[in-house]
């Protein structure tokens, strides 16, 4: 991995940076429903803003909170969390857990000044290619109209 | 430390025209631990694999990351990639840069940057990734057919002829599906029931076939070839041994006459004890609990007139529900369809006329077991004026329907034949929106019919009414672009395919996914037709798709194939990703107990600590989410890895 450290000082890329900011979004995306959908999408050529960057995971259910946390304190603005439809999680109910889990997480990240808006939870099964590319257009509009996450711009130095 | 080959595929055009490939392979070369970094035109050809097998005994590669289409297309084929060429298959990530980048941006820029984003994402993945062993579990040599129409019947044939024992469910009193209710089979007009009933009679009599009728699959747990299915055999009043099918019960029945029969789609009576049709398999009779008195109301007479006239004394109304766990290695799923609601579409108002009717409801009347005997008549009436409407509740977007069913303009052709054959006076029109005759003889059919005087018309109906005696279609004409009346004795709408309730049941106890149609989705829609998702499951016949015999036939004996090849081969390797407890970090709080849906978990009262059966365990790390002392890993996932992941991705920030 590349070392450098953030902005290392340089002033001019700080300013560039923030007059032309773009959302920096991860999803987490069940390996089963939601990450199949998205390659609907692509299959399906439906264009969608490239903000969001995914990382696969067999089920939401794996989701441990602190992932989260450790992704907005690197700075990254908003997480996009997708799993299975009720009753059609392939291990039963992990999606039902992450949603309890979010809803702990979404609290505790409104303590630390971060709005909760910034995590999203959304149900797109395989068959919602569309619905992907909508969910991913809405939630990064949403982010957009947000600003840049709280926490990393205070550890960038603003 | 790590040493790591990226592999960078063009995809043809489809990534390389909107991903700069070669910018992306200049910045994964600066990044740490990357050995060598390429770009290949197509990384899944056999030289893009050979140049992987090269570079790892040159270079002494230990990881591999290759930035390509989705890695459910095409991650297998890598990990085996590796493992030939002496890497752990589980050393190996794949960034999807096709399916989630090239194809779904246009900007080339910020596809670009993506691509980079993505593949830095799996690097630092790769660089924690630990070999893993594969585990290989043996596969019980018996298989579940659900489903018994001509799709399940074939399937559980050719399984049970390979030696393997299979267990047939359908839920309906007997098997024979959809394909028993038709007359003749386009384009060859083989007698359906002709073709049918012999394979009926094969599975039961199948010495490797177990046949459970009227029995519905309420669950199904474990994995491939160790799946334990619950079948709920429902009441049929009716002692399966000592019936003989003599029939006098239904005879006596006093509600003989006055049930509509489902199998001629309402449009004959039976009695409330009953076959479905004369053909049925097994030949047994079965009790309506819907429209029998005595289970109704509590009383028939003194005593119910089935079990005083049964003379092998074969009526029990005693009898329950009961239940049997079946272990099976594989399952095909064979559930068919369900015939569109016509009745969805008031404007052709099918429930105010009865000459207005389905292609199916033709088909009984046109068949010589039918409730006409096979005389085409309505009302006792012959119509000498008919039109058919095709796409009814098919290409239909309004509906929420647009796909082609694919069986209606052959079987309305078909139909017009037999109208034409007997009755060569009769006028025969079809208002269609596209002649669609693909399949093998399909369009010289076609042109036969066409010289036998039927008048295709390209017109879509909009609406129905009666005239005097008769009705009235009034059509769009697509050529003419104007609107047109005809006048008909009877109107036969062509209605299409939906995936029906059993395909539905079937996609949510089995957690198939499915196509935004409905169907249940195959795991490629080119490579891996019959597959799904779920190890060890398949599909045959319109379940997956509308389609017709010839093709629900081939489906079936592909699906049987693919159901054979775990069994015969006696053993299958499963994803060794599962849950293990650090028992030095283990606080016992036992929290992943109440989380994990499987009883994977179990306290060691000894050490105070959980331990996960890695047997039972399905690696989905609900447990690891809730573990608050971080002490359960999962394999291939594990917290460093998705961390890793994470400051990569945000690192990315800071970039250009």
């Amino acid at each position: 991995m590349s070392e450098k450290s953030r902005f290392a000082g340089d002033d001019n890329k700080l300013d560039r940076i923030r007059s032309d900011w773009e959302p920096r979004i991860i999803g987490f995306a069940c390996n089963w429903c939601t990450y199949a959908g998205a390659d609907l999408a692509g299959v399906s050529r439906i264009k969608y803003p490239p903000n969001v960057r995914i990382i696969r995971l067999m089920c939401t259910g794996r989701i441990d909170p602190l992932f989260i946390l450790k992704a907005f304190f690197e700075g990254i603005d908003g997480i996009l969390i997708g799993g299975c439809h009720p009753g059609d999680c392939h291990y039963k109910s992990g999606n039902h857990k992450a949603q309890r889990r979010i809803i702990l997480t979404r609290r505790l990240v409104g303590q630390f000044g971060i709005e909760p808006e910034r995590i999203h939870l959304e149900w797109i099964s395989a068959s919602e290619g569309e619905r992907f590319a909508r969910v991913v257009m809405e939630f990064t509009n949403m982010i957009r109209s947000l600003g840049p996450n709280p926490i990393g711009r205070s550890r960038n130095g603003g | 430390m790590a040493r790591i080959g990226v592999y960078v595929c063009h995809c043809g055009v489809n990534i390389a025209s909107t991903v700069d490939v070669e910018r992306v392979t200049d910045k994964i070369k600066e990044c740490h631990s990357v050995v060598i970094a390429r770009n290949y035109p197509y990384m899944c050809s056999d030289p893009g694999q050979e140049l992987i097998i090269k570079d790892i005994k040159q270079f002494g590669l230990d990881r591999i990351v290759v930035a390509a289409c989705s890695p459910r297309m095409h991650e297998n084929t890598f990990r085996r990639v590796c493992q030939s060429a002496g890497v752990n298959p589980y050393c190996f990530d794949m960034t999807n840069i096709r399916e989630q980048c090239s194809w779904v941006h246009d900007s080339r820029e910020e596809a670009t940057a993506k691509a980079i984003d993505l593949v830095r994402s799996s690097l630092s993945r790769a660089t924690l990734l630990e070999p893993l062993i594969v585990d290989e579990v043996s596969v019980t040599p018996a298989a579940l057919v659900i489903g018994g129409g001509i799709a399940g019947i074939q399937a559980a044939l050719d399984i049970a002829d390979a030696g393997f024992q299979v267990y047939l469910v359908e839920r309906e009193p007997s098997i024979g599906g959809h394909m028993a209710q038709l007359d003749k089979t386009f384009p060859t007009l083989d007698c359906s029931a002709c073709i049918l009933t012999p394979k009926m009679v094969d599975v039961a009599q199948h010495p490797k076939i177990e046949l459970l009728t009227y029995s519905e699959v309420e669950e199904i747990n474990g994995f491939i070839g160790n799946y334990r299915v619950l079948i709920r055999k429902k009441a049929r009043y009716v002692d399966m041994d000592k019936c003989t099918g003599c029939g006098i019960c239904a005879e006596n029945c006093r509600m003989n006459g006055r049930v509509d029969s489902q199998f001629d789609l309402k449009l004959s009576k039976r009695s409330a004890i009953y076959v479905p049709f004369p053909q049925a398999v097994p030949m047994k009779y079965t009790v309506d609990k819907d429209n029998c008195l005595f289970l109704t109301r509590g009383k028939c007479g003194k005593v119910p007139a089935c079990q005083e006239s049964c003379p092998a004394d074969a009526v029990d109304f005693t009898q329950k529900d009961s239940y049997i766990e079946l272990d099976v290695g594989t399952i095909v799923v064979a559930t068919g369809f369900e015939v569109f609601d016509v009745e969805r579409k008031p404007e052709l108002a099918y429930s105010y006329y009865d000459n207005v009717i389905t292609g199916l409801e033709f088909e009984r009347i046109v068949s010589a077991s039918g409730p006409t005997r096979g005389n085409i008549e309505i009302n006792g009436k012959e119509p000498k004026r008919v039109v058919f409407i095709q796409c009814v509740g098919s290409r239909d977007k309004n509906l929420g329907n647009p796909w082609c069913s694919r069986v209606c303009c052959m079987y309305a052709v078909k139909q017009a034949h037999l109208i034409k054959d007997r009755i060569p006076d009769a006028s025969v029109t079809i208002l269609y929106m596209d002649m669609r005759c693909f399949g093998k003889g399909f369009e010289e059919f076609y042109d036969r019919v066409r010289s036998e005087g039927v008048v295709f018309r390209r017109a879509i109906g909009s609406e129905i009414y009666r005239k005097g005696d008769g009705l009235v279609v009034r059509a769009e004409d697509t050529f003419l672009g104007k609107t047109v009346e005809i006048e008909a004795d009877l109107v036969v709408l062509s209605a299409g395919i939906e995936p029906g309730d059993g395909t539905i049941d079937m996609a949510r106890i089995l957690k198939l996914a499915r196509t935004p149609d409905g169907f249940l989705m195959e795991a490629h829609p080119k490579l891996r037709p019959v597959d799904t998702y779920v190890d060890g499951v398949f599909l045959a016949g319109c379940c997956q798709s509308p389609k017709d015999i010839p093709d629900t036939v081939a489906q079936a004996k592909a699906a049987a194939a693919s159901a054979i090849i775990p069994m015969s081969m006696g053993k299958v390797k499963i994803e060794p990703i599962r849950a293990v407890v650090n028992d030095q970090i283990c606080c016992g709080c036992r929290t992943c107990e109440s989380v994990c849906e499987y009883n994977a978990t179990e306290f060691d009262e000894e050490k105070g600590v959980m331990t996960v059966n890695s047997a039972i365990c399905k690696g989905c790390g609900s447990c690891s989410g809730a573990c608050a002392s971080g002490a359960i890993k999962i394999y291939h996932y594990t917290d460093q890895q998705i961390m890793a992941q994470i400051t990569a991705l945000s690192e990315s920030l800071c970039e250009e």
